[in-house]
């Protein structure tokens, strides 16, 4: 095929697509056509991209990291981007019936027609969705089979850090930050395609290869020893690198995305605008794969985070801004730009909200002043485990009179609900730690019914099963059985139920154990995990995150049938414990975590001893900060928001 | 005791403004939630000075008219605001148009008039066009006869609380077939009752009576909402208060 073109058309399949939509479920998650959405001509660009959230509309919609690439690309004058979502069973069935291809919503151009096709996987349980997408696109399944008329596949979000599972499937994994990375890409593709395609889709991808951030799998050979774990990852070419390493965005100033948030007709999960307003964390909470791999600290400053709110806002007709990061409360400006944000948008009927999550009192004071005038309905508090012990033992150090009184400030303060999360299944757990969640809900209660002088408070315990990831210290840890799990979730149950004038102010959410299994074996699994995987979409499986569709069984069936060959199974993946020298999947992709840092904040939570931040101690040798010459980006910066005529006043 | 909102109650509505908006093209899969949701952020982005209610979550005061059904495209939907400042009709009209998706059209905006009832009272009967791609002109003429000529026709709707029988004949006013650009078209008229009788209870009804059955799905757009006057025709709704309109002195064309 080399020299010949890639018949991209770009055309429209709107009008085969809209009979079958007049026979499906919620329609409009298919049309587009959202308030800030993009079309570009077909022909005036070089690179086409689809970008693809592995989900329903409904969940990728409001994916911020999708947002921001979206808008990233289509600034560019020599690039087009549109997004394209998984597409529900029904209408997939009618798609396959009429044949027509997995399509992009902005324009409803074939997906097959693209140059790229990038896919974010902020859980592997889009696994399968990728699949049935590929397929339904009419694309190859396996990467080695496509040819150049074919989108390069490639993978990016927190899932991306261990691709294995989905080698055989994707050109390329990105690991890191998108936003620079994917102009590169755009770059080594544009430049190909000008150049007349030289040695075809392998000299594309070697190229794509030798991009800072980008792991090709096709390029690295992977061995297994006699006991069944990896022997040797090798390159197969000695021009791409023997390590991959991440990408980082260092001045999120610079980096106002998404400038125009889109704003769907159809409902979503998230009714809102968020604006990040910092990036990593260095909390080192050791279940936390996130903190880990999105290190150093940036922070966007008060004043750029004052623009993003405006103009999202006048962008949107929003009336609730999220204040996202992955501890808000954390930002070295936070209570002046609580307070300032307050003041800004007072009386006008537009809600701010921090993911509060740190059990502290600054939390609630910060929760007081955005919700100055409003509702105080439900604040959240993620305690993560139910003992001091174990709390130690994942680094998220918080004393049970803390916690309590931090409850109890929420409840005096005219919070009428707490919701406090939990995980199960946690390394070194007892049934013991589970149960003294069921003392705290109670403490609780107790404690804020007499600081509220008022009955009907609520405290939910929201709990979820412990799933052990990659490039963190618990990447060696035995993951509890879905057994384990249920045996715990129910005497914690039945603590919580023994005194009913307690117990029914306390909700309990939980989902059983067997969905976590799954996860894991995704998270930590290989490449011969994806043989599991393609079986799992072939016996039909796909939307493995929502219950009504994810199937254990055949999830269970699917891995003993294809893992027996090698000598391993479901529970050598999840539920087993890995060595100190053990050769992990993902160890030549580089987080810029240091083995065996890592290997030491393990042995540290199995003797139960903590580690700080080093925003506010001293650098304590993690290893991302000279293998990627990053460092902390932290206010404050002294400026201030200036008062604004706002929308709505 | 349960916190207040503090300070004084919202300002009072000062002027209620009736919209007449129209949904095409890919936008007629939206439902009247989602088109609730694009029209409340519309309100906000075109800066339109909403009256909202009381409480800890105010609500822009607005009420709306019995929407089209997802799938159907309107030329005729009408919804009432509530502002808490007097504005230009007209001004509002652009501004909100501006700001709504292609395809959710404001098309026209007119202050209600005092003492002149509801927007609701207004309407009891839409006029709606059904094109048929791939159904004869003389098949369609036929059912649509035998339709006519029958007392009672029953079909199977599917409502809140599961499948129920309901006769589509009694609601229907008038119904014709014609033809544009080779495709046939039903046109019918439907008497507001309750559970509605749609354009997809009528289609049912032609495939009851006279097996008719469309190869591809029908495209049904509601071309006007109103009172149904002594002829059979469906009345303009916001005619009276378009009739009892008078200028106001020093108003600006200014949202």
């Amino acid at each position: 095929m080399t020299g010949e073109s890639l018949h991209a058309t770009g055309e429209t399949l709107y009008p085969r697509l809209e009979p079958l939509l007049a026979q499906v479920q919620k329609p409009i998650q298919y049309v587009g056509g959202e308030l800030n959405a993009q079309v570009k001509a077909w022909d005036d660009v070089a690179v086409h991209w689809a970008l693809m959230y592995p989900d329903a509309y409904e969940v990728g919609l409001p994916n911020q990291g999708l947002m921001i690439l979206y808008e990233v690309l289509n600034e560019r004058p020599d690039a087009l981007a549109e997004r394209t979502y998984a597409v529900w069973p029904d209408l997939a069935a009618l798609m396959r019936e009429h044949g027509v291809g997995q399509f992009t919503v902005d324009a409803h151009r074939a997906v097959a027609d693209f140059d790229l096709l990038g896919v974010s996987f902020a859980t592997e349980l889009g696994y399968t969705n990728l699949l049935e997408a590929l397929d339904l696109a009419g694309v190859p399944l396996h990467a080695a089979d496509r040819d150049e008329t074919h989108p390069v596949v490639v993978a990016g979000g927190h899932a991306a850090f261990n691709p294995e599972p989905i080698a055989d499937f994707v050109d390329c994994a990105v690991l890191g930050d998108g936003e620079q990375v994917v102009g590169d890409i755009t770059d080594v593709v544009k430049a190909w395609k000008e150049q007349g395609r030289p040695g075809g889709r392998t000299e594309l991808l070697a190229r794509l290869a030798r991009v800072d951030g980008v792991y090709v799998p096709r390029f690295y050979a992977v061995s297994y020893g006699p006991d069944g774990a990896i022997a040797a990852v090798t390159r197969t070419r000695d021009d791409v690198p023997a390590r991959v390493g991440k990408r980082t965005v260092m001045d999120l100033d610079e980096w106002p995305y998404p400038k125009t948030p889109l704003v769907p007709l159809a409902e979503s999960v998230h009714e809102r605008m968020s604006v990040e307003i910092f990036r990593g964390c260095t909390r080192g909470c050791r279940f936390c794969q996130a903190g880990m791999i999105t290190r150093p600290v940036r922070e966007r400053t008060i004043t750029g985070i004052g623009s993003m709110v405006d103009q999202g806002l006048r962008s949107t007709g929003y009336e609730e801004v999220g204040l996202l990061s992955l501890s808000s409360a954390d930002h070295s400006e936070i209570g002046q730009l609580a307070k300032e944000l307050a003041d800004r948008y007072e009386g006008t009927n537009t809600g701010l909200s921090l993911p509060s999550t740190r059990v502290d009192a600054f939390n609630v004071t910060l929760a007081n002043e955005l919700s100055r005038n409003g509702r105080r309905s439900g604040l959240t508090f993620a305690p993560e485990g139910g003992s001091e012990r174990i709390r130690r033992v994942i680094n998220k150090t918080v004393s049970k009179e803390d916690l309590v009184r931090t409850v109890t400030t929420a409840y005096a303060n005219g919070w009428r609900q707490v919701k406090l999360y939990f995980m199960c299944g946690l390394p070194t757990e007892t049934d013991e730690d589970v149960l003294e969640i069921a003392d705290l809900a109670v403490e609780v209660i107790k404690a804020g019914r007499a600081a509220s002088g008022q009955k009907d408070i609520r405290c939910t315990v929201s709990i979820g099963g412990f799933v052990p990831k990659p490039h963190t210290p618990f990447q060696w840890a035995s993951q509890a059985s879905a057994e384990t799990i249920d045996h715990r979730l129910r005497v914690l149950r039945q603590k919580i139920n023994e005194d009913r004038r307690i117990g029914r102010s306390i909700g309990l959410r939980y989902h059983d154990g067997k969905p976590g299994v799954i996860e894991g074996l995704l998270s930590r699994g290989d490449r011969r995990v994806g043989r599991v995987i393609e079986r799992v979409w072939r016996g039909g499986g796909k939307f493995d995150g929502w219950s009504e569709h994810f199937s254990y069984d055949r999830w269970t069936a699917a891995a003993a049938e294809e893992l027996a060959p090698f000598g391993v199974d479901l529970d050598w993946f999840t539920t087993r414990e890995r060595t100190q020298h053990e050769i992990l999947p993902w160890d030549h992709l580089d987080s810029g975590l240091d083995k065996e840092w890592l290997w030491d904040d393990w042995q540290d939570s199995l003797s139960e001893e903590e580690v700080a931040d080093c925003r506010w101690t001293p650098c304590y040798d993690c290893g991302v900060c000279p293998t990627n010459g990053t460092e902390i980006q932290i206010g404050p910066t002294g400026r201030s928001l200036l008062p604004l005529t706002v929308v709505g006043r | 005791m349960a916190r207040q909102p503090e300070g004084p109650p919202p300002p009072p509505t000062v002027q209620k403004l009736r919209l007449r908006y129209a949904k095409r093209g890919p936008l007629r899969f939206a439902s009247h939630r989602d088109l609730a949701r694009a029209l409340e952020r519309a309100l906000r982005r075109a800066q339109v000075p909403m009256a909202f209610s009381a409480g800890f979550s105010p609500h822009p005061k607005i009420s709306y008219v019995g929407a089209a059904p997802t799938g159907a495209a309107s030329e005729a939907e009408y919804v009432e605001i509530g502002l808490a400042q007097a504005r230009d009709p007209e001004a509002v009209r652009a501004a909100l148009d501006a700001a709504l998706p292609p395809g959710i059209d404001v098309l026209e905006c007119v202050e209600a008039a005092e003492g002149g009832g509801s927007l609701a009272d207004r309407i009891d009967a839409a006029a709606w066009r059904v094109e048929l791609p791939g159904v004869a002109l003389a098949e369609l003429q036929h059912a649509v006869e035998t339709f006519l000529a029958s007392d009672v026709v029953m079909v199977a709707k599917r409502t809140k609380n599961g499948l129920r029988d309901i006769d589509a004949r009694a609601a229907v006013v008038s119904a014709s077939g014609a033809e544009e650009a080779g495709c046939a078209i039903l046109g019918v008229v439907v008497r507001q009752v309750t559970p509605a009788v749609r354009p997809d209870d009528v289609l049912a009804a032609l495939a009851a009576v006279a097996d008719l059955r469309p190869p591809s799905p029908p495209r049904a757009v509601r071309e006007a909402q109103g009172r149904l006057d002594d002829t059979g025709n469906v009345a303009d709704p916001l005619g009276p208060d378009r009739a009892a309109r008078t200028p106001r002195q020093g108003e600006h064309a200014v949202v």
